[in-house]
């Protein structure tokens, strides 16, 4: 049973480290600043609480920890990348060439 | 069995945390980097998590859970520095 838990946790913990490596590799891949916030804050946010899962099943007497650890992720990471968003298209960073539609330089209409 | 599967998902984050910091070095702009140093702070609370599985001591998470307020904070501080400098 314990040895079943342990493989639980374990795979929990490959699993996010596998989102962590997507995540990386969409900060290296992706072509602007908005789609690298998308890849970098969305993956890493479901890799590491995958991997507090993981850890949970490895270690169930720290539970009330990880369980922390991972409610304040999901409170900062959303609020962190909106902030990041919001500031790199206020200082007017440069859009992929390939960006088809921006609701907010719309809704703006030019009166900045 | 579970250590060999644990060893790969810390290889795993070990590559991840490469390709962020090439991002990080990279560039090209002030915003790729933030979002770069958050990447890195959050692929790091991962690497915390792995010293604490393999020192078996609780007392790790603790730092995971300063070092994740802290890395916010700092994200938050510089974004709107980007914004209006102050």
């Amino acid at each position: 049973m314990v040895a079943a838990l342990d493989i639980i946790g374990a795979l929990l913990l490959l699993g996010g480290t596998s989102f962590l490596l997507l995540g990386g590799l969409g900060l290296v891949r992706m072509p602007d600043a908005y789609n690298r916030i998308q890849a970098g804050t969305k993956a890493t946010t479901l890799g590491t609480l995958l991997s507090l899962a993981g850890v949970a099943f490895l270690h169930p007497d720290w539970i009330l920890k990880l369980l922390l650890i991972g409610v304040f992720l999901l409170f900062t990471n959303p609020l962190s990348s909106q902030v990041l968003a919001r500031a790199a298209h206020r200082t007017d960073v440069q859009k992929a060439s390939t960006t088809a539609l921006d609701h907010l330089e719309e809704d703006l209409g030019g009166k900045r | 069995m579970a250590e060999v599967i644990i060893n790969l998902a810390a290889v795993l984050a070990g590559i991840a945390f490469l390709l962020v910091l090439w991002r990080f070095i990279k560039g090209p702009g002030p915003v790729d980097r933030i979002i770069a140093f958050d990447g890195l702070t959050i692929v790091s609370i991962t690497g915390i998590l792995f010293a604490a599985l393999a020192e078996g001591r609780g007392i790790y998470l603790d730092v995971a859970l300063v070092y994740a307020l802290l890395s916010f904070l700092g994200v938050i501080v510089v974004a709107r520095f980007l914004e209006r400098g102050f």
